[in-house]
């Protein structure tokens, strides 16, 4: 595009063509810059319910957070490596004459199979689960648990 | 059989709480997911808030603003290593106005496997009285 300068000498308006990804780069530097440094990266399987699994020298701790559902909801097998936590969150149905005016919590059915990462003693398995938060204790096989080697 | 299946649960992430004050203390703070229904007797609230106990919540009720507070303790030992971390654990905050007067003497809270299950009657509207106009 020709114009005219203050000097009237015509000039191309050379940015023409990267005016665009100038202000694309713009944008992508405020998205990136907003997001939050510190939290959770969605690294996530996408599966009910979400789990934090840690490790110690003789156990597998798997936790989980499920408010509002009871024991005999849940279900918990050990299978090989794996350990499979499914059930249901059921949600008491209210007086009919209720008005709502907030409905966030859901309820539903889930099923999640979780791969372990070394073997484990299946017949070991414990799991408690208080004021919604549920863990699952599973004790390593003993082959799999750190062997000290000591140098002569 | 009803002829729906019950749904899927699909997983949510943790909604952190995004407010300009500062904590004095560091950590997350999280919204807790809430039902609140209301009846011509009284308000309820049901707050999902998995990992605290009776004596880590504070409910609050002053000025017709209803504060909830909740800490989720954890108990991961010193020696545990994370193989996978998919949720934080942090203390829960939620705040409402309340459009209703509420009789604040008759509040009951119930707090069951993380769900709390709050309570607020709402104040008897004064019965209407006829009032006799004697002579004098």
């Amino acid at each position: 595009m020709i114009y005219r300068r203050m000097f009237g000498m015509p000039t191309w308006n050379v940015r023409g063509p990267f005016n665009e990804l100038e202000r694309m780069r713009q944008q992508m530097d405020n998205l990136f810059n907003r997001v939050p440094d510190e939290g959770m990266p969605s690294l996530h399987a996408g599966v009910f319910p979400s789990i934090n699994l840690t490790e110690d020298q003789e156990t597998y701790h798997i936790r989980a957070e499920l408010p509002g559902i009871s024991a005999e909801d849940l279900d918990i097998q050990a299978t090989g490596n794996n350990l499979s936590i499914s059930g249901e969150r059921k949600i008491e149905a209210e007086n009919n004459s209720v008005r709502y005016h907030r409905r966030e919590r859901e309820a539903g059915k889930f099923s999640r199979a979780i791969s372990l990462p070394g073997d484990i003693d299946p017949d070991g398995v414990s799991a408690s689960l208080a004021d919604g938060v549920l863990k699952v204790s599973v004790p390593k096989a003993e082959k799999a648990k750190p062997k000290q080697i000591t140098v002569n | 059989m009803t002829a729906a299946e019950a749904k899927e649960l699909k997983v949510k992430e943790k909604q952190e709480v995004a407010t300009d004050t500062e904590q004095t203390r560091p950590g997350v703070v999280y919204t807790p997911d809430v039902d609140i229904f209301e009846s011509d007797a009284d308000i309820t609230l049901l707050a999902d808030m998995p990992g605290v106990t009776t004596e880590n919540l504070n409910i609050d009720l002053r000025d017709d603003v209803l504060t909830l507070t909740g800490d989720a303790i954890t108990d991961v030992g010193d020696t545990e290593k994370p193989v996978i971390v998919e949720y934080g654990v942090g203390k829960y905050h939620r705040q409402f106005t309340l459009s209703e007067v509420v009789d604040q003497a008759k509040i009951t809270a119930e707090l069951k496997d993380g769900v709390l299950r709050l309570v607020l009657p709402k104040v008897e509207k004064a019965a209407p009285r006829k009032i006799t106009v004697t002579e004098r």
